[in-house]
């Protein structure tokens, strides 16, 4: 099965982004906590890669090195199979042309005072389209609103704080249509909203890769959405990734102690915490 | 006939805001939970669950207003109650009650030991501090919390703990009903699984003797209760057993939510997520008939005529809705 996914992702494309012995180190003595412990890890292109592990196990840290938000302390990241090079400002910024990420709160990675349109606009700005006319940059908005199922004309002039969470969210999303980096790094996108309305979420994630290719790296701590939307599950432990291979073969027949543990603990209802009762009395329906 | 531990008929509660408008949270909730029973409240956000929760102590201050309704732990009706009254003989005794993000609010100055000194004086003077240790130490042991807690601050305790420990002290005076909001929803999953082992443990040893639990995760909700109710704008839509709410859903909104079921189950990657299209109305200003008509595929000009009466049909079972059971389900094997 394992072979079976990464010949098939093989086919789709080769590695986008990789890593060799990713380490992150914060703070000295006492104080010196091993944040990402020498992780290796190869995505492909076009895949969906979740990486699950419980609060504390390094999972932003490791998305903020991949970003580039954050000093790598050891080991090498690979983009597009060049070692990765940030070292300018510029740089820096082509590189963001090709990796973007959106975060657990929408609100956060937002300046409040800008209107929604103009968080959209910028977007068609930072993709090269400034000299293009006012009329094909509303078309191109309202088609990423579109995308994620809000009404442009509603939208417009309008601040982000009149927006619920889960449109926030639908509307980094779009952000992320206008931008089309190859690669999206979600963290824990869906663990502010309401579970109603975490699959509309999913869906529309899930939508970027079947309509435009994009590379997507999905950050839980929920292992079930993860065996939901993903190709391959990398299972990170305090710092270390423990276990990684098809989203079957991970959830289905965890090997790592670390893995049976997280899918057992997980509230399930085909097959209820032992100490509930619950089986017995479910019988008739299962 | 088991025991009725909660009664609950027709109660409805708003909040009126600084603007003087008012918003209706909580219309005509009604439902019964039996000894050593729990009763499960699921909906998406702002639907009022934790309006009710705080509604159901029969302890109301601004900006939330008793409208109309009764509420009975084991017959005696606390509706009519002075504030004073209720905070005396009804919190704590009768009913715990633990706020969604408790855990986050204990005062980090104080040990936990003061917390439970604080709670059992409320209600007897007469307790010394070593009586109080004692019984804090043996409820303690039982719950399989580690005694050396009693001495320690909130900050020094991690989430699952600092969870347990609150639960701990809530319940010490062994109330008849605990109402839970979200008590498990900022932890791991262990600490989670912990904190439900716990609550299994408070019921089992007879120290509450029915359950309120709040959480809008099904899956969690389907492990720790035996009925669920299912609340979609200030009401219930549906009630039933666990089973049937979750495997046999009769109420468009039920299913709906149903259909957002994600956990690491084989099958979970082949089933078609259905979202539902759209937001919850205002709630103050909650449109006539159906409140979920608007955004239920099913809906008819009927549903929105005049008001949905809750109809039972027996099994413990009810929802909300102009439809007979049989014409759902007609109507959900073509959809
Ligand atoms: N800026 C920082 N300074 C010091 N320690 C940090 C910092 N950021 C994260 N950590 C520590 O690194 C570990 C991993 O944190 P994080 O990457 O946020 O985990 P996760 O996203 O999996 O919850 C934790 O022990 C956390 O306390
Ligand atoms: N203090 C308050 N004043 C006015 N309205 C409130 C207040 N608290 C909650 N509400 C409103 O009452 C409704 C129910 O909220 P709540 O009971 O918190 O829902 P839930 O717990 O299901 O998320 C929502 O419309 C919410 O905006
Ligand atoms: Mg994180
Ligand atoms: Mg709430």
């Amino acid at each position: 099965m394992l072979e079976q996914v990464l010949t098939n992702s093989i086919a789709q494309g080769g590695l986008c982004l990789s890593g060799k012995g990713v380490t992150k180190i914060f703070g000295m003595g006492a104080r010196r906590t091993v944040a990402v412990d020498h992780v290796d890890f190869e995505f492909r292109k076009s895949e969906v890669i979740s990486i699950v592990g419980e609060s504390g196990s390094g999972k932003t840290t490791l998305v903020k090195m991949l970003l580039g938000l954050t000093s790598v302390t050891e080991g090498d990241i690979y983009f597009m199979g060049q070692k990765r090079d940030i070292s300018s400002r510029k740089k820096k910024h082509d590189y963001w042309r090709g990796i973007q990420a959106i975060f657990q709160d929408p609100f956060s990675s937002y300046n409040i005072f800008h209107k929604i349109d103009a968080v959209l606009l910028d977007c068609i700005n930072m993709r090269g389209g400034k000299g293009l006319p006012k009329k094909k940059k509303v078309e191109m908005m309202a088609e990423a609103c579109s995308f994620v199922n809000l009404k442009y004309e509603e939208l417009t002039n309008k601040y982000p704080f009149e927006l619920s969470g889960g449109q926030m969210q639908r509307l980094m999303i779009a952000r992320i249509f206008l931008l089309q980096p190859s690669i999206l790094l979600a963290d824990e996108p869906t663990s502010m909203i309401d579970a109603c309305s975490r699959a509309t979420i999913l869906d529309m994630l899930l939508n970027l890769r079947k309509d435009i290719g994009m590379t997507i790296i999905f950050v839980t701590h929920d292992i079930g959405l993860a065996y939901y939307v993903s190709d391959t599950v990398y299972i990170m432990e305090r710092g270390k990734i423990v276990e990684f291979g098809g989203a079957d073969d991970v959830i289905l027949r965890p090997k790592a102690d670390y893995t049976q543990r997280l899918i057992q603990d997980v509230p399930k209802i085909h097959e209820p915490w032992d100490f509930t009762n619950r089986k017995a009395r479910t019988a008739v329906f299962v | 006939m088991a025991k009725i531990m909660l009664d609950v008929k027709d109660l409805s509660t708003k909040y009126i805001t600084r603007f003087r408008e008012d918003v209706y949270a909580v219309d005509r909730v009604s439902f019964q939970v039996e000894e050593g029973k729990s009763l499960g409240i699921a909906g998406e956000s702002g639907c009022g669950k934790s309006t009710l929760a705080l509604s159901l102590m029969g302890y109301y201050f601004a900006p939330l207003h008793y409208m109309s309704g009764s509420i009975k732990i084991e017959d005696r009706e606390i509706t009519s109650m002075t504030p004073d009254d209720v905070r005396k003989n009804i919190l704590g005794t009768e009913i715990a009650y633990i706020p969604q993000a408790a855990m986050n609010a204990l005062n980090p100055t104080q040990k936990i030991i003061r917390f439970i000194e604080d709670v059992i004086q409320a209600h007897d003077p007469s307790k010394t501090r070593k009586d109080i240790r004692d019984m804090a130490r043996q409820r303690f042991e039982v719950l399989n919390l580690p005694a050396d807690v009693l001495d320690k601050h909130a900050v020094e305790l991690s989430g699952g703990m600092k969870q347990r420990t609150v639960i701990a002290i809530s319940t010490i005076l062994s109330p008849k009903v605990l109402i839970a909001d979200e008590p498990s929803s900022a932890l791991d999953v262990t600490s989670q699984k912990m904190v439900i082992k716990m609550i299994f443990d408070l019921m089992h040893d007879g120290f509450i003797r029915s359950m309120i639990f709040i959480t809008h995760e099904l899956p969690l909700l389907y492990n720790v209760t035996d009925d669920i109710a299912v609340m979609y704008a200030g009401q219930f839509v549906e009630t039933g057993s666990a089973e049937q709410t979750v495997f046999d859903p009769i109420h468009p909104y039920s299913r709906g939510l149903m259909h957002s079921i994600i956990v690491p189950e084989a099958g979970t990657r082949d089933q078609k997520l259905e979202a539902i299209p759209g937001t919850p109305p205002n709630l103050k200003n909650p449109p006539d008939g159906c409140r979920f008509a608007e955004r239920c595929k099913f809906a008819s000009p009927q549903c929105c005529a005049s008001d949905i009466a809750f109809s039972t049909i027996g099994g413990g079972r009810g929802y909300r809705c102009i439809y007979s059971e049989d014409r759902l389900k007609e109507v959900y094997a073509h959809a």
